[in-house]
């Protein structure tokens, strides 16, 4: 029984670690994911800017959190995605875990760059100040630079296979300031307040602000496996010109 | 039932927020710009690939074309 397991994981992995069945199947989920995660956003967004309650002490400018919590939490989480996918092409050797490890780089460090920028104009109406050298944000321009380490070291090499693994290690280091990130709110109590909402315990916002929060999350959620398939799709293309399914693609 | 009501008296309010317009609309206003971005990048890249390659594969198909014509030549 234990080896029919196995050797179903086995022929899993295998498939899924194939780029043509990637690309196939990623190919008939894509419309979906675009319809359901353009439909959260509009939703999430009409009723966080409208007819969500002011709050009582920053009033309409608290509007931001909309965006700028969802985009944060994706920026650390597509950190550990990059991280893994790096981690799983090191030991497994599978093509596709490069591909998607790469991917995850430029549109991580566009989430982080807009984290950094919703969150610098949210300060300044409620900080008085559009910067600050807090804890939360010097870690996430830390994050931010991380990207973009992975991004100038896949393009610095000839050898594909150096330029992958190079990515690979440097996202694996880089995973050591995701959780100074998560925790600086806690460790070092300066200006960025700390968590809205928590797993574990009451959330600290009101259950109508929280509502389109968490619609606003799941459509970024949404929107950022949509983006990670298209840019993984066209890192397939890019590499795998030569093999005849890709070649058939145009005809 | 979420009971729910527009928050602001008129669309001039909407867009004003109570002074804080210019913040909340600018960060919004980013954010969607780079959204867009992010999907339609890989969408035109993708696009581009395919249409590269349609040369191409004429090119080739051209070449071979010409190559049977020279052949028939010199018989």
């Amino acid at each position: 029984m234990w080896q029919s397991i196995l050797k179903f994981i086995q022929k899993w992995f295998h498939r899924f670690g194939s780029p043509r069945w990637f690309y196939q199947t990623t190919g008939k989920w894509l419309p979906y994911l675009a319809v359901i995660s353009v439909g959260l956003l509009v939703l999430g967004s009409i009723w966080g800017l409208g007819f969500a309650p002011q709050d009582a002490r920053q009033g309409n400018s608290y509007r931001i959190i909309f965006i700028h919590v969802p985009i944060s939490v994706l920026a650390m989480i597509g950190y550990y995605v990059m991280a893994a996918a790096g981690a799983v092409a090191l030991i497994w050797k599978i093509k596709i875990a490069n591909m998607v490890m790469v991917s995850a780089a430029p549109l991580g460090a566009a989430l982080t760059f807009l984290a950094l920028l919703t969150g610098s104009i949210w300060g300044k109406p409620t900080w008085g100040t559009y910067w600050v050298w807090d804890a939360r944000i010097t870690s996430m321009l830390i994050l931010f630079f991380l990207y973009l380490g992975v991004i100038a070291l896949n393009q610095a090499f000839t050898s594909r296979d150096t330029a992958y693994k190079a990515c690979a290690i440097l996202s694996l280091v880089g995973t050591v300031n995701i959780p100074i990130i998560y925790k600086s709110v806690d460790w070092w109590y300066t200006l960025h307040q700390p968590a809205t909402i928590k797993l574990t315990g009451a959330s600290s916002i009101h259950p109508d602000m929280l509502k389109p929060l968490i619609v606003m999350i799941l459509g970024f959620y949404c929107f950022y496996a949509l983006v990670l398939m298209l840019n993984t799709r066209t890192e397939i293309l890019a590499r795998e010109w030569r093999s005849s399914w890709v070649r058939g693609l145009s005809q | 039932m979420i009971s729910m009501s527009f928050q602001f008296d008129s669309m001039a309010d909407f867009l004003a927020m109570s002074g804080h317009g210019v913040y909340v609309w600018t960060a919004y206003g980013i954010t969607v710009l780079v959204l867009v971005v992010l999907a339609f990048r890989p969408l035109l890249k993708q696009r581009r690939f395919l249409s590269i390659q349609r040369e191409q594969n004429r090119a080739q198909n051209n070449d071979r074309d010409s190559n049977r014509i020279d052949d028939g030549a010199t018989k």
